[in-house]
């Protein structure tokens, strides 16, 4: 399965730091994704795009995390070779992650 | 109780007018705030000044002002505005002129001054926070310096009396703080309130990307009637409650998952978003849809504000050169590559100084560094972007891209290249103390 199924993002970026908003559709999703979207495993995804750290910021009334990561745009939008120097499409990307299937899934009301 | 009605009439410098024309007809508004400055944009502008010194403010002032005030002067709407950019004194001669074309003797505009702290910032060269070293390090190749300042000068234009605020840098949510410090007296220690405060300036700034704009996902995150994207307003309470909506008969969608997307848009450590006034939480924010198009906010809070300002410095970072070519059909990318390689190789036989080099495949790796697609991808670009310590070496780099053409693989076509001399951000932060905004008044 994956994360694009359980959940929508947004980029955004401030220099050299992108961060993308991880948000589940349904509440009752948030702590699959808590245990299985971690920062490690996002660093680990963007290898060769992030080459600094990557913190993950929770937000259990959202339903959110939220993703930091360090030296992901090319040293900066403004000086960025990237021909996306915002890094506006890693939210797309980053919904490609797999992750385990999902058992007993239960609709939130 | 008393509420306020905000609009956003614009999410960056060159958005579309008419949502906003659109917003201010409808949407029964007493503010209008067009958020109008990237990163980089003072440094543009105040190149464009060097050039001319009635330069320098947003490029699309002229036709915004013209298309909004006279709907604005009819309804009674007051605008705030950072589209002075680097010289907000002669975008509010602008804006009197127009006003005295339209015929609106008396129209009141206040421009704020003080942002600009390149003076400040050549004497006391601060670290530069984004990276290593100090300012002195980039002080020989030094465009602008601008603090974020805070809502004070707006809200002294405000209570003044004028119709049309403008300012160059401010905290883009200040923009919309200030109407609502104004009109409920909230104190400059009322952290509470200011983080609310905060918190719906930051929903706000971006305009469309609260409405459904920069969210579609067809299938997905299907969104209504894109075409006519509305943008957003919020009604405010004195204790900085607000309800989101966007006006009737406007396309896009505002709702739970719009607005927790941009709550958490450009944002790092949720619980500390700071602002010049406040240092702002938004880990208690809760959103409820009450209805079409109309979400409820509640909660959010603040802290203490910081004792510094951050400042954006513009300065020259030498030259980026660029070129592209397509291929198409079976073996595409093969020969797209072969191409990449080529450029590659003549750049080092020619000895062309190239302190980074970037290849990419558009429509295999360039954006999208994930899995690579199943199926052989049969409309490619091959791109090649460079870093240069002078524009001839820039040139160059584009001129080998367009020269592959009959220099390289078979069936390339539709070279373009670009050589531009970049413009870099970056950060520092400032004592408030060094920092004096002050008010200025114009009549039209």
């Amino acid at each position: 399965m994956r994360l694009r199924e359980l959940a929508h993002a947004r980029a955004g970026d401030k220099g050299d730091i992108s961060n993308i908003a991880v948000i589940a559709y349904e509440p009752g999703d948030y702590a699959f994704l808590v245990e299985h979207v971690t920062a490690e495993r996002v660093k680990a995804f963007f290898a060769g795009v992030v080459h600094g750290d990557v913190a993950r910021y929770e937000l259990p009334g959202l339903g959110a995390l939220n993703f930091v990561m360090t030296g992901a745009l090319g040293g900066g939008v403004t000086r960025s070779l990237a021909l996306d120097p915002h890094g506006k499409s890693l939210s797309g990307a980053l919904l490609e992650l797999e992750l385990p299937a999902r058992q007993n899934r239960m609709p939130t009301p | 109780m008393k509420t306020i009605r905000i609009g956003a009439g614009s999410g960056f410098g060159g958005d579309r007018i008419e949502p906003a024309v659109e917003l201010a007809e409808k949407g029964a508004l007493d503010y209008l705030v067009f958020e109008c400055l990237a990163e980089r944009t003072i440094a543009l502008a105040q190149q464009a000044r060097l050039q001319d010194p009635n330069a320098g403010y947003d490029r699309l002032l002229d036709e915004r002002m013209r298309a909004v005030l006279p709907v604005c002067r009819r309804s009674h709407v007051r605008i705030v505005s950072n589209m002075g950019a680097a010289n907000p004194a002669a975008a509010a001669q602008a804006i009197a002129s127009i006003g005295r074309d339209l015929g609106y003797a008396g129209l009141k505009i206040a421009y704020v001054l003080g942002d600009d702290v390149l003076g400040q910032v050549r004497e006391t060269s601060p670290a530069l926070t984004d990276g290593p070293g100090a300012f002195a390090d980039i002080a020989d190749r030094a465009i602008s310096a601008n603090a974020y300042l805070g809502v004070a000068p707006i809200v002294e234009a405000l209570a003044g009396g004028a119709d049309v605020v403008i300012t160059g840098r401010v905290g883009d949510p200040a923009l919309f703080m200030a109407p609502l410090a104004h009109e409920f007296g909230w104190r400059e220690d009322d952290w509470e309130r200011l983080g609310r405060g905060a918190l719906i300036g930051h929903l706000l700034e971006c305009g469309s990307q609260l409405t459904g704009g920069y969210f579609a996902d067809p299938g997905v995150k299907d969104v209504a009637d894109l075409a006519r994207l509305g943008f957003p307003l919020a009604e405010v309470d004195a204790d900085g409650g607000a309800l989101f909506s966007k006006v009737e008969g406007s396309g896009g969608e505002l709702s739970l998952r719009t607005c927790k997307e941009q709550l958490l848009y450009e944002v790092h450590d949720p619980a500390r978003y700071i602002q010049p006034d406040v240092v702002a939480d938004f880990t208690s924010a809760r959103f409820e849809q009450v209805g079409p198009n109309r979400v409820r906010l509640s909660g959010g809070g603040g802290s203490p504000r910081t004792d510094s300002l951050k400042v954006t410095i513009g300065h020259h970072d030498g030259f980026i050169g660029e070129g592209q070519i397509s291929y198409a059909g079976a073996g595409a990318e093969a020969r797209a590559r072969l191409a990449l390689a080529i450029v590659e190789e003549r750049l080092r036989m020619l000895g062309v100084a190239v302190s980074e080099l970037r290849l990419d495949v558009i429509g295999v790796d360039s954006v999208y560094r994930g899995p690579r697609p199943d199926a052989e991808v049969l409309d490619v670009r091959a791109r090649v972007a460079g870093r240069t310590a002078s524009l001839q070496d820039a040139q160059r780099i584009g001129r080998e891209v367009e020269a592959v053409w009959i220099n390289g693989p078979a069936g390339g076509g539709g070279a373009t290249w670009s050589a531009r001399q970049v413009v870099a951000a970056a950060s520092a932060l400032l004592p408030r103390s060094l920092i004096a905004p002050t008010v200025h008044w114009l009549e039209a």
